[in-house]
């Protein structure tokens, strides 16, 4: 087990979430893009907090912030997939183009 | 333990291509649900079984959640109609690689410094302690960030409130609704 490792893994789920994010036209499948990434940087903090610095508590408190983000993301997204969705039947990104500039 | 890590890190990876890859929903709802177990898994292997199990409760928790509203709004549950639903594949496809090169190029060249110190003989505790301590303002603005999200998502998705039926001060005799109701229609 090395800290390359772990990093190297963490980096290719933010890369997939990354290309799912900026690819998918559902809202849905946008979503679970921005879950991998944050999945990536879980792993990331767990690794920097093992390999790095574990005597403190730092990438332990991390993990519990974007555990919570994850929760919230999820959470704020369908409510505002439904509201778009109940206002104009929008269930894909490109129909939600408005405040394209 | 280090064949375990890499499976578990290949597993990850590769569960995680699999979303963007696989046609079904219900595929792709499962493909990431192993995404994160792999993830918990090498979390585990970390020695942080505690937040290791809270991630793997959560998100089997969420992934049901998800599938259900997969099948809400996707126009596709079922994937029994294969169809691209992709918009700017190569632009993303080149960012994301571009990405990818980048961070992989900082964790092989970084001088990563030494391991400092050894971990708490009980990591749990030692978790608690600091968020009931030092992080304490942390776990504050958790709590009243979820608070916040519990009102917007519940205004967000109410079609009509009690506002919309009895006015803004709630005072209207009858409710403003499209169909009446109940006994005297």
């Amino acid at each position: 087990m090395t800290l390359e490792l772990f990093l190297l893994s963490a980096a290719g789920l933010f890369a997939i979430g990354l290309y799912g994010a900026l690819s998918q036209q559902s809202i849905v499948m946008l979503m679970m893009g921005l879950e991998l990434m944050l999945n990536g940087v879980i792993l990331a903090a767990a690794a920097f907090w093992y390999f790095l610095a574990p005597a403190g508590t730092e990438g332990q408190v991390l993990i519990v912030v974007v555990v919570t983000a994850m929760a919230i993301e999820m959470a704020a997204g369908f409510a505002v997939a439904t509201a778009i969705y109940r206002a104009r039947q929008v269930d894909m990104t490109d129909g939600a183009a408005d405040l394209k500039g | 333990m280090v064949v375990v890590s890499w499976v578990l890190a290949l597993a990850a990876v590769v569960s995680g291509f699999g979303v963007f890859r696989l046609n079904s929903m219900a595929r792709v709802t499962f493909s990431l649900l192993v995404s994160f177990l792999a993830v918990a898994g090498l979390v585990l292997l970390l020695g942080l079984d505690y937040l290791s199990a809270v991630i793997v409760l959560m998100m089997v928790i969420e992934m049901v959640v998800m599938a259900v509203f997969m099948i809400m709004y996707m126009m596709n549950p079922a994937g029994l109609m294969p169809m691209a639903m992709y918009h700017n594949k190569a632009g993303a496809m080149t960012i994301s690689v571009g990405t990818f090169v980048l961070l992989a190029a900082g964790i092989l060249l970084v001088d990563w410094p030494e391991r400092r110190g050894a971990p708490a003989p009980d990591p749990t505790f030692a978790l608690g302690r600091s968020l009931m301590g030092e992080q304490m303002l942390t776990m504050m603005t958790l709590g009243i960030t979820l608070f916040a999200t519990i009102v917007a998502t519940v205004v967000l998705s109410t079609g009509r409130g009690r506002y919309d039926r009895l006015g803004d001060d709630l005072d209207s005799a009858t409710a403003d609704d499209p169909l009446g109701g109940g006994v005297g229609r």
